[in-house]
């Protein structure tokens, strides 16, 4: 059975948002950089998308069937969602770095009862 | 011996760069390291989106994520990186709990990706180029000419377009544009190392 003579699926698609959601999830739980925790919700949003073109995609399913543009356009939402997303929290960890001098996201425990 | 079949190759080269440096951002301790391997990784996303036939998401994905919020991501990364923030490292407990949670979560995920036998059927790629560049554009302005020939009723109410998100994004974004310009303006320090004096040349209230 040669890989690469199968013709390829959505779930081989759906397989690969898995690993990069899951990727995603741990690193958003594990990183201490705030950074590092913005760089998990990208990957996280990522896989998402991949499931999302790969439903509308009439190359993978038949058209009938399919989720057709919708997928397109919900994952260009995504993109455009992620983008404001990236630039609001890239300014909140900068006004953190300049008030406390560090990115250490357990050090913002100031809120703590 | 079957042909083979290119389209699988190219899906093979793209998913492993994806999934591998995808895996990498979490395993690697350096910051400026996890950055390049996301970059890797959501440009090997782009090549999977022209795979399936989404040309014009694929080529946004380069550009507006690749090009766009990575840049600004990496520029973040460069403002912060000295000393002891570019290496951080986790404790062997938290690893444990989250290998644990995450092998879980991808348990569940890959079982449910492959147990629907429709998801499994290949189906014949049609032979013809998609160009949907153009529909989506009629399509954020309210127009599905993808679905004129749809004939069935209930499948038709789902011609009305995506004019509403459209105008909420536009607006979401300019608030963003706003709200991330005033949080990031230059402030003077509170706390920390102030070898040299804040920079005087701060705005004014705005």
């Amino acid at each position: 059975m040669n890989p690469f003579v199968e013709p390829i699926t959505v779930s081989h698609y759906m397989v690969v948002g898995a690993i990069m959601f899951v990727a995603g999830a741990v690193c958003m739980a594990t990183k201490r950089n705030a950074l590092g925790v913005l760089m998990g919700i990208e990957l996280v949003l990522n896989g998402a998308n991949v499931n999302f073109i790969a439903f509308g995609s009439e190359y993978l399913r038949p058209a009938a069937d399919g989720m057709g543009l919708d997928g397109q356009l919900v994952a260009l939402f995504v993109i455009v969602l992620a983008a404001a997303e990236a630039a609001v929290a890239l300014a909140i960890t900068l006004n953190f770095y300049n008030n406390h001098s560090t990115v250490d996201v357990d050090r913002a425990d100031e809120l703590k009862g | 011996m079957d042909p083979i079949n290119w389209s699988s190759v190219f899906f093979w080269l793209f998913s492993t760069v994806a999934c591998v440096f995808a895996v990498g951002v979490v395993l690697s301790n350096n910051i400026v390291r996890m950055a390049f391997y996301l970059i890797l990784s959501l440009g090997a996303t782009a090549g999977l989106f022209f795979l399936a036939g989404a040309d014009f998401v694929g080529a946004m994905q380069l550009m507006i994520y690749v090009g766009g919020t990575l840049v600004l991501l990496i520029f973040g990364v460069m403002l912060t990186a000295k000393g002891p923030f570019i290496t951080m490292k986790t404790s062997a407990g938290e690893w444990l709990l989250a290998a644990v949670v995450g092998g879980s979560l991808l348990a569940v995920l890959i079982a449910a990706a492959t147990s629907v036998g429709a998801w499994q059927q290949p189906h014949e790629r049609p032979n013809t180029a998609q160009v949907t560049a153009t529909p989506l554009g009629m399509a954020l302005l309210g127009a599905r000419v993808d679905k004129l020939e749809e004939s069935d009723a209930t499948q038709r109410r789902g011609m009305s377009g995506y004019l509403l998100p459209f105008e909420i994004v536009s607006v979401h974004l300019l608030v963003v544009l706003i709200g991330s310009a005033y949080l990031a303006r230059p402030k003077r320090r509170v706390s920390g190392p102030s070898e040299t004096p804040a920079p005087t040349v701060s705005a004014p209230d705005r």
